[in-house]
């Protein structure tokens, strides 16, 4: 193994990680502020993949794609909100997981007879479907920088929107003690809508973002939760710094676990032996990992802002 | 779009409605297929070569009225046993067929054996049921799972590539692929990987691939993880850097629309292509493009060939299927003008037929495969000896 192999692998680590941070981020939000369990998170994933898609398909134009995405996204987010899920806060947790999975559920179908059964395939922009050698001799796919910077640009904002403005000191709050919020006059209505759109919105963006890599597809919400799932309960539900040190975690983990565990392996058992188990480890390691942060600290790594 | 596909159901569900009752005991015959997520490709092109074989012939196979039930096993094991059940309990299929994905059809087979029925695949061919537990009642029309990938090996061996890089999914069917790539390429092997079944992105794969430094690369990734990898691997500057090799599971029609002029080169493997000289051929290509405005896809062709072979089976035996025996027979004798020209069954239920290498080429605007050769002639798969029947 090289420098510079490790290094590429990293950035691979580092690119998985900022999508799984955005689809994350909105669902600590959601699980901390609003205490409900959204599986539907995925499907607004989906939403954006799809609407990015077709948008760029018309208008010939990536970013026109991204921007209908987010928003086409954001609106969904919100009207799942209004229509089902507030009728959802103050039953349990299996209501809310049963409520949601059909919300799975009817937007599949509704894909599916939107845009039909069959994938859809997205190229990326002209200008950024070449290599760019960020680590000399390893020229590396443009696209992905482009999502890595993307990632952490969001991040950034979105630190700022939690820790400079109104409705992020709302979020904080909420995530606290949202009886207070309310019991001080807050209209807590309002600010659930918002928080579920922003994380509906970060999920249309990353669906949007990851469309030129992948085949757009019915379903393709529900293979990322699963890892979004384990990002919120490493990074500690509600916290969204959480969310983004939980997210580059998994990327990496699972990262090097495929490029690396085979190799490792290969040294003390036989070829065919290392492969098959390198795989079949690689494809736990990041539960592993889960289960070791749950040991060390059972809540996650970091508590919402209490 | 939407009203169309509607009316377009509506009138299926009508003209069922009004065929059923007119037709004297039609045959019923259960495809269970994937026909959503990125495998649906595979499985629309298999119902449609399956259909347009019954629509040349009336709405009939072997001149007895068929009634097709199709139903989409979202590529999920334990949704494939549930229809395989539902269809020989409730719907009392007589035939069962469709399925393409191999982890599938070992799950469902068992099932459609043991209920005295007969299972004709028109794609997954594992290798645990061509060998000791071959099964009476299990025909394989288009290949045995090594099969194509045998192909390869001595494809890329004689054209004297000395270090290989080899890819597949952790599953019957990818560890099937290696295996029968292996079986016939002489030079080494410096890297084989198994990714997760239905992984989306391969970036890491790539990247250890590119510092691997082989000669060229092979791999087997169906459907939509195909395109995924085509696309990644396009993406990092690398189909000029390492050839890039594969089946023409990986570069056939529908997935050549995807991937488009990257792919531009490439030479794959496969028991048939649309440019195959043969009559039987000329007239299914034809149709199939008359139809749908296409060149047909591999999966189309065995789609075709699986309806192909019960028509002759169901004329041999007059349409009369309680007579299991008599049926099989007629099975064996695969009595039809194939589309791939020679072929017949091994003793295993297997083809024994020839494999052809084809290379991906643009004519005019469209991005498609051209016959460049016969990599082996009457070609059987590595596991018949292993069957006692």
């Amino acid at each position: 193994m090289t420098a510079q192999l490790f290094l590429e692998q990293t950035l691979n680590g580092l690119q998985q990680g900022v999508t799984l941070f955005l689809l994350a981020a909105g669902l600590t939000l959601v699980f901390g502020v609003m205490h409900l369990i959204n599986l539907a998170h995925g499907t607004l994933y989906m939403v954006g993949a799809y609407v990015a898609a077709t948008v760029t398909q018309i208008s010939g134009n990536f970013l026109w794609g991204v921007i209908a995405a987010v928003a086409a996204a954001g609106l969904t987010g919100a009207a799942i909100e209004i229509i089902a899920l507030r009728r959802l806060y103050d039953r349990g947790h299996l209501d809310q997981v049963l409520a949601t999975f059909g919300v799975i559920m009817f937007f599949n179908e509704l894909v599916k007879v939107l845009w039909g059964p069959q994938a859809l395939f997205l190229s990326p922009p002209a200008i950024l479907s070449g290599t760019v050698e960020v680590i000399p001799g390893v020229p590396y796919p443009a696209y992905r920088l482009l999502i890595i910077g993307v990632g952490l640009a969001v991040a950034l904002a979105v630190r700022q929107l939690i820790t400079g403005t109104r409705t992020g000191m709302l979020i904080r709050a909420g995530a606290t003690d949202r009886e207070m919020v309310g019991a001080l006059g807050v209209a807590v209505n309002r600010l659930f809508t918002r928080v579920f759109a922003i994380g509906a919105m970060l999920a249309g963006l990353a669906g949007a973002m990851a469309g030129p890599l992948l085949a757009i597809e019915v379903g393709m919400g529900e293979h990322i939760l699963i890892l979004t799932f384990v990002v919120v309960i490493i990074g500690g539900i509600g916290s969204v710094r959480g969310a983004l040190v939980g997210a580059l975690l998994v990327g990496l983990v699972d990262t090097y676990g495929r490029a690396f565990l085979p190799v490792v392996l290969r040294g003390v058992l036989s070829p065919t032996a290392a492969d098959g188990i390198g795989a079949s480890l690689s494809s736990i390691a990041i539960y592993v990992l889960m289960a070791a942060v749950l040991i060390w600290r059972p809540r996650g790594l970091f508590q919402a802002y209490g | 779009m939407i009203p169309m596909r509607t009316l377009v159901a509506i009138a299926a569900l009508f003209g069922l409605a009004v065929a059923t009752p007119l037709a004297a005991a039609p045959i019923k015959i259960g495809m269970i297929t994937t026909l959503s997520g990125a495998g649906a490709g595979m499985g629309v092109d298999i119902r449609d070569g399956f259909k347009l074989a019954i629509d040349q012939r009336g709405g009939s196979l072997g001149g007895v009225p068929v009634e097709l039930i199709v139903v989409d096993d979202s590529q999920d094991v334990e949704n494939a046993k549930e229809i395989a059940n539902r269809m020989l309990k409730r719907d009392e299929v007589d035939i069962v067929t469709g399925i393409i994905w191999s982890n599938l059809v070992l799950a469902v087979v068992p099932t459609v054996t043991r209920a005295g029925k007969f299972y004709i695949s028109p794609n997954a061919g594992p290798s645990a049921l061509a060998g000791k537990n071959c099964q009476p009642n299990f025909f394989n029309v288009a290949w045995q799972n090594d099969n194509l990938h045998e192909g390869m090996g001595q494809y890329v061996t004689d054209k004297g590539f000395k270090k290989l890089y080899i890819l597949a999914p952790n599953y019957p069917g990818g560890k099937d692929a290696l295996t029968g790539f292996k079986r016939f390429y002489k030079g080494e092997i410096i890297g084989e990987v198994y990714t997760t079944l239905g992984q989306v992105d391969y970036a890491a794969e790539i990247a250890n691939l590119r510092a691997a430094k082989p000669d060229a690369a092979y791999f087997f990734l169906p459907g939509g993880m195909g395109v995924n990898f085509v696309k990644q691997y396009a993406q990092a500057g690398l189909m000029q850097e390492i050839p890039l090799f594969g089946t023409a599971f990986s570069f056939d029609e529908d997935i050549l629309r995807a991937v488009g002029e990257a792919a531009l080169g490439v030479v794959n493997t496969g028991q048939w292509a649309w440019d195959l000289d043969n009559p039987a051929n000329k007239v299914f290509v034809k149709a199939y493009r008359e139809a749908h405005g296409r060149t047909p896809s591999l999966y189309v062709s065995q789609g075709y060939e699986a309806a192909l072979l019960l028509d002759s089976a169901i004329a041999a035996v007059k349409g009369n299927l309680s007579n299991s025996d008599a049926f099989r027979a007629a099975l064996e004798r695969a009595d039809f003008q194939s589309v791939r020209g020679a072929f017949r069954f091994n003793h295993n239920h297997f083809p024994i037929q020839n494999i052809y290498a084809r290379e991906v080429v643009k004519i005019g605007d469209v991005v498609t495969n051209r016959l460049i050769g016969t990599v082996f002639t009457d070609h059987q798969d590595a596991y018949a000896a292993e069957c006692a029947m």
